[in-house]
């Protein structure tokens, strides 16, 4: 049929030499193939340079040696930090890396928060029981919330969301019998598997170290394979995405879940770890300050997720200490925060989009090519 | 339905051999509110052909496209796939199907890399669930670096391996092109419909291009429906031509047959009366039925 090359070679372009093999023969999996298969695999790594392994290295012994030598004040701080870091990660496995905005997250934490609370305390069943419930849920009921996603998007979804928000908020004053309406629930107890108590502080500290670790991993997994790859399709191009085969409806419930089950999992664990659930724990300014820790830390990034609950959790303690040095004992810090959190966000969003993470990697990447960084 | 046993007729004389019909449209018609995108087309795609359609601008080929692979919902007539109803299907459902295609505006995944790009046209054919992805474990770590392997083939067969790591938004547009028609092939389609996969380049890009087109079609005896300005390549790779004007299809046949279709020079050449044909060959047409080529250029 087609005997002649489409079009006439260009003068002085290189001709392509012609190809011999037939490329679609190769691309059966080359199973079996041990040179190529340990290329790739290593290149697919989690962590693929020694600075990123030493790192690692340095971070983990950090982490476990922290208990040891902070103050108990400090450990309850690290405590509140993984709690946190997870939250964080639900919703930017949602905003940041599937691009469907949520003002939700403090309603979503509100169902985790209150499944735990009465599970353990209404009903005595034990926390490892309650824990996976209440993360199940959460995904659940977002999933639910995330229907009107078929059909909004940016501003509009964020309405739906703020829907979500409010109608829960309402439910558990509402729904007195089962959620004590304003007065909440008291009496949680700390976390326990059977005779294996988290009552003290730095045991409980190691339990949040275990949650924030796995939390971390999944996340960084579910990206790097099939199922992260179309939640991020979807953000960029989901026409695209769509007719590249993914069932675009189905993986943004499907992010929906997932985001929510890390968010129900730290409302859970914040129950289990202020003993106590009421409904101004779980109101709008907390869907808003998680909203700006992804933002400040970077959307679409695990480790910005980390870096933006770190700054958010850690930032009253730091402005006091500040203000305490600088002899403003009399400021209030409340005031300052809020100040600060807002600039915060303005700045990112103006100077660095892609937050925190981002500026990180531009000083490795700087340190990387130095001394000749130019 | 008249038209459409046209079309088989036409097939049948100009093919001598015929295969069987791979993609059919069955009296198309498309509107949006007051908007006649597609007025009543059919035309049928043969299994292992290079079929190109073109026409002016607005002519409603891109509209046709989106109807095939499920983006546009058809207000009325039938789409048939390798003889199958599809005119119901969802894009997702469209693409199991094997069908793969580009788009004339790059629609890439622009903060992902090229390698993620590609790997996600493998999205198809992956099956590990939320819990092995997650925990990155046996079946699902197999199976990302076997298709690793299969998109690394690709990588070297568009030879865009010095850019496999970089976040496609930072490409230059003809590598994004290039990288477009990687993540289509990563499907391993049977069907590709590729819309304009060269305009906005420039000749050297263009002939490459025309030369991955050739091999995908040769090599895996690819179907490929192709939506092109360029008349010169139109009329050297394709096996048939159909020309689309105002939602119509007012010529279809071989390149020859069309070239001299009184019809088809009527609409590109506007109020000209006299059939000029040394008009109609390929570097005048080019121009002729592309005015943005002439604004790039
Ligand atoms: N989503 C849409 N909404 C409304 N009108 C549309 C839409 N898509 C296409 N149209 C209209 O349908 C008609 C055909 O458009 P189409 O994009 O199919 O043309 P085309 O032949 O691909 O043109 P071009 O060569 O410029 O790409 C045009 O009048 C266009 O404005
Ligand atoms: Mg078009």
């Amino acid at each position: 049929m087609c005997s002649a090359v489409a079009v006439k070679p260009t003068p002085g372009a290189p001709t392509r030499p012609q190809r011999r093999a037939s490329w679609w023969e190769s691309l059966r999996p080359r199973i079996g193939c041990g040179v190529y298969h340990s290329t790739y695999a290593d290149d697919m790594a989690l962590r693929t340079t020694t600075a990123s392994r030493l790192r690692l290295v340095l971070v983990s012994v950090t982490a476990v040696m922290f208990p040891f030598v902070a103050g108990d004040y400090w450990v309850g701080e690290a405590n509140r930090l993984y709690i946190a870091i997870i939250g964080a990660l639900g919703l930017n496995i949602l905003v940041g890396f599937t691009g469907q905005i949520s003002i939700a997250q403090g309603a979503f934490m509100a169902v985790g928060g209150y499944t735990t609370a009465i599970m353990t305390v209404t009903l005595g069943l034990p926390f490892w029981l309650s824990l996976p419930c209440a993360g199940l849920t959460t995904a659940a009921i977002g999933a639910i919330f995330g229907v009107p996603s078929l059909r909004l998007k940016g501003l509009y979804l964020l309405i739906a969301t703020l829907a979500a928000q409010v109608i829960v908020e309402w439910l558990i004053l509402r729904m007195v019998w089962l959620t004590k309406g304003p007065n909440g629930i008291y009496g949680i107890k700390p976390p326990a598997f059977g005779p294996l108590e988290f009552s003290d502080r730095r045991a409980f500290y190691f339990l949040m170290l275990f949650f924030v670790v796995i939390a971390i991993l999944f996340a960084a997994n579910l990206f790097r394979t099939k199922i992260g790859r179309a939640f991020v399709a979807i953000r960029d191009q989901d026409i695209a995405a769509s007719v590249a085969g993914v069932d675009v409806f189905k993986y943004k419930l499907l992010a929906f879940g997932v985001s929510s089950f890390y968010v129900g999992t730290a409302g859970a664990l914040q129950a289990h770890d202020r003993l106590i659930v009421s409904p101004e724990y779980f109101n709008i300014s907390v869907s808003i300050e998680y909203l700006g820790m992804i933002i400040i830390g970077g959307l679409g990034s695990i480790s910005g997720a980390i870096y933006g609950a770190a700054f958010i959790r850690l930032l009253p303690t730091a402005l006091s200490l500040m203000t305490g040095t600088l002899g403003l004992a009399g400021t209030n810090v409340g005031v300052l925060q809020q100040a600060v959190f807002g600039l915060a966000i303005v700045g990112f969003l103006i100077f660095e989009p892609h937050g925190i993470a981002k500026i990180w990697r531009d000083v490795k990447d700087y340190f990387k090519l130095w001394p000749f960084s130019y | 339905m008249g038209e459409h046993g046209e079309v088989q007729a036409v097939l049948q004389r100009a093919n001598g051999q015929v295969g069987s019909i791979q993609l059919e449209a069955q009296d198309v018609h498309l509107r949006f509110g007051g908007v006649v995108a597609l007025a009543g087309v059919s035309l049928g795609v043969h299994q292992g052909e290079i079929a190109a359609i073109i026409g002016p601008n607005g002519a409603g080929k891109t509209s046709l496209l989106n109807a095939f692979s499920g983006l546009y919902p058809i207000t009325s007539g039938r789409l048939l796939y390798d003889g199958h109803d599809v005119t119901r299907l969802k894009p997702h459902q469209i693409a199991r199907l094997g069908v793969a295609r580009t788009f004339q505006n790059i629609e890439l995944f622009k903060g992902m890399s090229v390698l993620d790009n590609l790997m996600l046209g493998r999205h198809i054919h992956l099956k590990s669930g939320l819990l092995s992805s997650g925990l990155y474990w046996g079946a699902a770590r197999r199976e990302e670096v076997a298709n690793r392997e299969i998109i690394e083939d690709v990588i070297d067969f568009l030879e865009i391996e010095a850019i496999r790591k970089r976040t496609v938004g930072t490409l230059a547009y003809g590598l994004q092109k290039r990288v477009e028609l990687g993540r289509a092939l990563a499907m391993q389609p049977r069907l590709l419909l590729l819309d304009e996969p060269m305009a906005g380049m420039n000749a050297e890009e263009k002939e490459d291009m025309a030369r991955f087109v050739l091999d995908i079609h040769e090599e895996r005896n690819v179907t490929i429906v192709l939506i092109e300005h360029d008349m010169g390549v139109v009329m050297d790779i394709s096996d048939h031509v159909a020309v689309l004007n105002f939602g119509r299809r007012i010529g279809y046949g071989t390149p020859d047959e069309v070239r001299r279709d009184p019809d088809v020079i009527q609409a590109y050449l506007g109020e000209e009366t006299e059939p000029r044909k040394a008009t109609l060959e390929p570097s005048a047409v080019d121009h002729a039925a592309d005015p943005r080529a002439r604004a790039r250029g």
